[in-house]
């Protein structure tokens, strides 16, 4: 496959077209009507949560949200292939493979709310908090490849950046250490096009992104980003060969992020409606959905009640979240070291004392 | 017992702990076969393997960042970065993820990771081999800072933060690494993190230094006893976390203290020992609090680094003048 796609010919991955038609027949993944299904519900369900997570932040119950909208496939079909052993790096535009995962959406709301405790992600089997310095997280990446491969075991990481993240030296440290410790790595770039405001062309000279991987003596390979099922295609070809080669790749996901960059951007100022219009026309539910209604698996009376339902219990959940989160003081303190040293300890108690005294004030 | 200077003591913990505990992997630029510029990790992958001492690809950040990755992977790494002053690149990683992981994670990840430094001036080197960087990384939350003077605090102290579950920086004074020769047991022991030392009790001034100017301040008090003055050392070995009550139950003894150190002034680990005894000690200050300690500029090139460096005639007169205050 990563003959048949060589980045140097700029040749793209695709199952299916804007039409929901399928157009390279060999390329579909082997699933059944429910698989398929599933892949799309897990979309939809992405989108809605994603979606009422915004709204939330416009009501001023979340901070700062970085929206998936547009990307949803991405996630989603890595959540498919994702095992429990296996390792998920995240940036922070992967909701699908979050939650396929084991992460809650309490996790998702408390991380948005503001509290540490939603980057614990206590359920999600190995996976990593989300990271914040762009592309430093696929580093980690790396060494827990090599971690792997120490101790004879039989995982595979995924690690996510974005197109900005690619400038970034760390992201090529971590492919160069990965190549040459044969770590089982699976870094995937979603190209969304842009990096807040900066579009991609800006990025890089590159022909496209995946063409990188070559510097680094390891394979990599583009893909259509928003057709679920070329993504769920190279995910499980790339999966298989990670762990039987011991190789890592490098898989270019091509995408539009078509909300903001986060809850506190506004994309009307760098880009043109007409470009949105256009991948308005690529987007990945709209394709997927062409194509079960094609297959007669779907139609809008199921969607409508499946949103319905999905809305009543993320905002069931939303509320329960909001009436018992707590920060207690200690958890400001207590976790920056695993052996709290007795002078963190005593600024704890100096600051209790102040409060015992404020209390005593009212 | 057996004849160890800084570096072959170094090397007898590396050893112990790899020979151990088989999740310790040690590596960094020429760690492996070369066994290090200082040859410090020498003969350990022979012994050890190659999977388990090795040479990294020359990049800091990527020496640092796929360490992240190991320990949240249950290794304990023991990375080296070849000169303190190399350090820079791998910045990002270091305070963002392996100060921080444990707390993101809300103590799901631990960051059981040694950085080893060979770290201070006095070495004629080029520039970027001579600094002392201690205080900005005793300044960062989720970091533990530790400095041996001798080659039997080094053994226990490395043996103490490779199996510490935080992250340490240890800090190896390279002008030291062999002109100190002592008796270091073979067996396996250890020395505790956040514990100084009182190298030698007086009544007249409180000394506190470590790393290198240990033995700086140890020719200044032969000059010292010469004239009659009592000086009780404080060797810190670790800079953070701060042993306060050693250095304040000291100070309360004397009422004077002098510290020395080889790192810029402004904002260093001096500031903090001041601060220590004033806030500890206030009462029983007899003299200002004194830092002898380098000027607030870039180390100089070899033929300019004798302004720079803290000798013992130097710390000698700033002794006496506190005393004689």
């Amino acid at each position: 496959m990563f003959d048949q796609f060589d980045p140097a010919d700029d040749k793209m991955v695709q199952v299916i077209d804007n039409n929901g038609k399928v157009i390279s027949k060999e390329l579909m993944p082997k699933l059944s009507d429910e698989e398929i299904l599933k892949l799309y519900k897990d979309m939809l369900f992405v989108r809605t949560l994603d979606q009422m997570i915004v709204s939330y932040q416009r009501q001023g119950r979340v901070y700062t949200y970085p929206p998936n909208y547009g990307q949803e496939a991405i996630g989603v079909a890595a959540g498919a292939v994702l095992r429990h052993e296996d390792w998920l790096v995240p940036a922070f535009r992967e909701l699908g493979a979050w939650l396929a995962k084991g992460v809650t959406m309490r996790e998702v709301f408390m991380f948005n709310m503001g509290f540490e405790e939603g980057t614990k992600f206590a359920g999600a089997n190995h996976m990593l908090p989300s990271s914040v310095p762009i592309a430093s997280q696929l580093l980690h990446a790396s060494g827990i490849g090599y971690a792997i491969n120490y101790q004879k075991k039989d995982e595979v990481v995924m690690a996510f950046v974005g197109d900005g993240g690619t400038s970034e030296g760390d992201f090529h440290e971590a492919l160069n250490f990965a190549g040459v410790w044969k770590a089982p790595v699976i870094f995937v770039v979603q190209n969304n096009q842009y990096a807040i405001s900066v579009p991609v062309k800006m990025q890089t000279a590159s022909v496209n992104m995946a063409i990188k991987s070559k510097a680094y003596g390891i394979n990599g390979i583009k893909v259509d980003g928003n057709d679920i099922f070329a993504m769920l295609t190279v995910f499980r070809y790339a999966h298989d060969y990670v762990r039987t080669e011991k190789q890592p790749v490098l898989i270019e996901a091509v995408t539009y992020r078509k909300g903001a960059h986060t809850t506190s951007d506004d994309p009307t100022k760098y880009r043109t409606t007409d470009e949105e219009k256009e991948w308005d026309l690529k987007d990945p539910l709209r394709r997927m959905k062409l194509f079960l209604e094609k297959k007669e698996l779907w139609s809008d009376d199921k969607e409508k009640k499946l949103v319905d339902e999905y809305e009543k219990e993320i905002d069931r959940q939303f509320i329960e979240t909001e009436q018992t989160v707590q920060y207690p003081l200690e958890d400001a303190i207590r976790f920056t070291y695993a052996e709290m040293p007795q002078d963190l300890r005593d600024q704890q108690i100096e600051h209790e004392k102040f409060l015992q005294w404020k209390n005593a004030r009212k | 017992m057996k004849a160890m200077n800084i570096v072959s003591a170094v090397n007898d913990a590396l050893d112990i702990k790899l020979t151990e505990d088989k999740s310790v992997v040690v590596y960094g630029e020429d760690v492996g076969y070369e066994g290090g510029v200082f040859r410090v990790t020498e003969g350990l992958q022979k012994k050890h393997g190659v999977e388990r001492v090795f040479d990294s690809p020359l990049a800091e950040s990527g020496i640092a960042g796929t360490a992240v990755g190991m320990a949240a992977a249950g290794l304990r790494p023991v990375i080296e970065m070849q000169f303190c002053g190399f350090i820079y690149p791998a910045f990002n990683q270091i305070i963002s993820h392996v100060a921080r992981l444990h707390n993101r994670s809300r103590g799901r990840y631990r960051m059981p990771i040694v950085i080893r430094l060979p770290y201070g001036g006095g070495i004629n080197a080029l520039e970027h081999h001579s600094e002392s960087m201690e205080a900005i990384f005793a300044h960062i939350p989720g970091l533990k800072v530790v400095v041996p003077s001798t080659p039997h605090d080094a053994k226990g102290l490395l043996i103490s933060a490779i199996e510490s579950d935080d992250p340490v920086l240890f800090l190896e004074p390279k002008r030291i690494y062999r002109a100190i020769k002592q008796e270091v047991s073979e067996e396996k022991f250890s020395v505790p993190i956040g514990k100084a030392k009182v190298l030698s009790e007086g009544t007249d001034v409180t000394v506190v230094a470590y790393g290198a100017m240990i033995r700086e301040v140890q020719k200044a008090m032969v000059m010292a006893k010469e004239a009659g003055y009592s000086v009780e050392l404080i060797d810190l070995r670790t800079i953070y976390p701060l042993d306060k009550e050693t250095i304040a139950a000291s100070v309360k003894k004397t009422g004077r203290i002098v510290f020395v150190g080889e790192e810029p002034r402004s904002f260093g680990v001096g500031s903090e020992i001041m601060a220590v005894a004033n806030e500890e000690a206030f009462l029983h200050l007899e003299a200002p609090p004194k830092r002898v300690s380098a000027f607030d500029v870039i180390v100089p090139y070899p033929r300019g680094e004798h302004h720079y460096m803290i000798t013992p005639d130097k710390i000698f007169y700033e002794i006496e003048r506190t005393i004689k205050f």
